[in-house]
């Protein structure tokens, strides 16, 4: 198995899966002659020529209205927004549309695509290219919603993507991109969207997290363990809509305590319905308050006081700690 | 340096074949058959009875609130008619007639109409899309419609229509753009009817034609009498030969009059004068039609009544089917249904939560 970094992981994966399937076209801003801003499409336009990995005009809406057309004619277009910040310009065309479209012709027409994008702050960018807002898409019924966490289930969480027949937001944390290496399977291999997996056992405390934060909260339960003794389950949600709870619940049945870690800001953020869900499930089994540990009420601050916005080790240690008090 | 002008040459035509005082010029005038003619006028006729038709059983409270077309046939039913069973069509609101020429029930528009979910079902043998509500957004399908077809080597052509109002949005523009860019086989027809709501068109943009907006893009566009069928269907004609060689998009303005209100929700008394409307009603494109039929000995009097007789009672029995299938098919656990390919395990909880509900109601058993 080679080790990949994410970039080079979801390269594989678009690499592979269009070599099988000729329906899939990839288009959006310097995707082509660029091999996109992150070089997350790198090599493709080589491979697969003008007509499957298309270099659009700048304009967010046009990516994914085109994308929409080609979907209902037949084909799996995997758009990429440069950067999630960008992609207001286009929710219009996923909401009113892409999330629609089977249900508003009653199954006639379906709108197979993906849309990839990266999300998050840490990586000292520019205003608008750091939130993280996977909370709008999360919340529109008709689409899902995917977050991976490192090379390996990213590669294979875009492969279930791009066979998906229903509107696929595939998230990538931009922090992840170059952060670390995994060993990754040639052969393709995939995880089915809508299962969160647990990622260390742990029977003290359930700590929930998805996409860049998986890191940082591995990084806390294994602190938690040195320092406390506290063995933390830790869950990894990969997709955030369809949200399947039942690892949580039974997570949190175990130890009566639990932290959920997002980057996004804590108000009706995906912390709220997850705890909501837990209330509804398990109340009876908690021995404390759910804890919030996320990104701030406020638009992320500029880069030199973004790390402070940032859930750090340092806040998730602290949470899990006044469940002990 | 000094200051030149630039040469740019693309000239906008500005197109009528068939005015409203009957004068015919017969050079430009399209070459259809009789029957291919009569098909057109059945079209128009049943787009504005239906019309008719509805607006009264809106106002008795019978169907919900629809955006009436009276006027605008003659610019739908002449595009239309170039497109072949195998092309795409992709409508925005105002476009009823058209989507019956194109092969929708009147029952479904029915049912769509006293928001039944059913009724935007498409027929899985039509190559239309549903109608797009949110202004000009689906012109932007239509260019990735036709990327596709392209991509899959066919000669099929895309139709999206739009109105005034949508060119001031800006995935009006991204569209024309990336077609233009693409080569897209799309015919972009705008029904220039004059009226954003209560916006006029002076008021929505300052340029002295809606068609001069193709030259930016580096297309073709020209600008048509909208309530001439003859001059709708020649640029339309022109604009799928164009795009069926591979030649790219085509810009087409017809230029008509929203004759009625917005929608049914609205007063147009607020905002504009009765003598425009007057106007405008004499340039009607049905009766101009008829004219012209009449003058070819392809129509008669009494032809023109039996069709509309025929057309009436087409109306009336799909009305009472409509009425009919509304009675049965009022199970709201509907809603659940065709929103992903599986429906997820906590949707499913809440689809069994209302079915519950509608059972203790006693009301579940509807469909």
């Amino acid at each position: 198995m080679a080790k990949m970094n994410m970039v080079q992981a979801i390269n594989l994966a678009l690499k592979q899966e269009m070599e099988i399937d000729d329906s899939i076209i990839i288009l959006g801003e310097d995707v082509g002659r660029d091999g996109g801003v992150f070089r997350v499409t790198d090599g493709l336009l080589e491979l697969f020529g003008e007509e499957r990995v298309i270099d659009t005009p700048l304009a967010e809406s046009a990516i994914a209205g085109m994308s929409i057309g080609m979907a209902a004619y037949g084909l799996k277009p995997v758009c990429e927004i440069q950067f999630s910040g960008f992609s207001y310009e286009n929710f219009h065309q996923i909401e009113n549309h892409a999330a629609r479209f089977r249900w508003r012709t009653r199954g006639r027409l379906t709108i197979p695509m993906v849309l990839r994008t990266p999300y998050g702050g840490g990586v000292r960018a520019l205003e608008h290219h750091s939130e993280s807002r996977e909370a709008y898409w999360a919340h529109t019924p008709g689409l899902k919603m995917v977050i991976p966490s490192g090379p390996r289930n990213a590669r294979a969480l875009l492969v279930s993507a791009m066979r998906d027949p229903d509107p696929v937001i595939f998230y990538e944390a931009k922090g992840l991109y170059r952060a670390f290496r995994e060993e990754v399977p040639e052969d393709p291999e995939t995880i089915p969207i809508g299962l969160p997996r647990v990622i260390r056992e742990g029977s003290g405390i359930t700590l929930i997290s998805y996409g860049a934060m998986t890191r940082t909260t591995i990084s806390a339960a294994e602190f938690l363990a040195k320092q406390d003794g506290l063995e933390a389950d830790v869950i990894d949600l990969l997709t955030l809509s369809p949200l399947n709870t039942d690892l949580i619940i039974e997570s949190v049945k175990k130890t009566g305590r639990v932290v959920i870690v997002h980057e996004a800001p804590r108000s009706f953020g995906p912390g709220a319905e997850i705890i909501s869900r837990i209330m509804e499930e398990a109340f009876f089994y908690l021995e404390m308050p759910p804890e919030r540990v996320t990104g701030y009420d406020v638009i992320i601050p500029y880069f030199a006081r973004e790390q402070e916005y940032i859930p750090g080790i340092e806040r998730i240690v602290a949470a899990a700690r006044r469940l002990f008090n | 340096m000094p200051r030149t002008p630039l040469p740019l040459t693309q000239d906008i035509d500005s197109l009528s074949i068939l005015d409203e005082h009957g004068n015919l010029d017969h050079e430009l005038e399209p070459e259809l058959s009789n029957e291919k003619l009569l098909e057109l006028y059945r079209a128009m006729v049943l787009g504005r009875k239906f019309d008719e038709r509805m607006l009264d059983l809106q106002r008795q409270g019978r169907i919900g609130t629809f955006p009436p077309t009276k006027g605008q046939e003659a610019a739908q039913i002449g595009c239309s008619a170039v497109l072949e069973k195998k092309d795409w069509f992709v409508p925005s609101f105002r476009e009823t007639p058209a989507e019956i020429h194109r092969g929708r029930s009147l029952e479904s528009i029915l049912l769509y109409y006293n928001g039944f979910n059913e009724g935007a079902r498409i027929d899985p043998k039509q190559r239309d899309l549903p109608m797009s509500i949110p202004v000009a957004s689906q012109i932007l399908h239509a260019v990735g419609l036709g990327m596709a077809a392209k991509y899959r080597k066919t000669d099929e052509i895309v139709m999206s229509i739009f109105g005034d109002g949508a060119t001031s949005e800006g995935d009006f523009h991204e569209a024309l753009n990336c077609a233009s860019v693409f080569r897209s086989p799309v015919i972009f027809v705008c029904q220039n009817n004059q009226w954003a709501i209560s916006l006029p068109i002076n008021k929505q943009m300052h340029s002295k034609t809606i068609a001069q907006k193709a030259a930016a893009y580096g297309m073709p566009g020209i600008q048509v009498d909208g309530n001439d069928i003859l001059a709708v269907y020649s640029a339309a004609r022109e604009a799928a030969d164009r795009a069926r060689r591979g030649e790219g998009p085509t810009f087409i303005e017809c230029v008509t009059y929203r004759i009625m209100m917005h929608t049914t929700a609205d007063d147009p008394s607020r905002y504009r004068m009765n003598e425009d409307v007057e106007k405008w009603k004499k340039k009607d494109p049905i009766s101009r039609f008829t004219r012209y039929l009449i003058d070819k000995n392809i129509l008669s009097e009494e032809g023109s009544k039996a069709i509309e007789k025929e057309i009436l009672t087409e109306i009336q029995s799909s009305v009472e089917y409509a009425e009919k299938t509304m009675k049965n098919i009022g199970n709201p656990l509907e809603m659940f249904d065709h929103l992903y390919d599986e429906l997820p395990p906590y949707t499913q909880t809440q689809k069994k939560e209302l079915e519950n509900l509608l059972a203790a109601r006693g009301e579940g058993n509807h469909g």
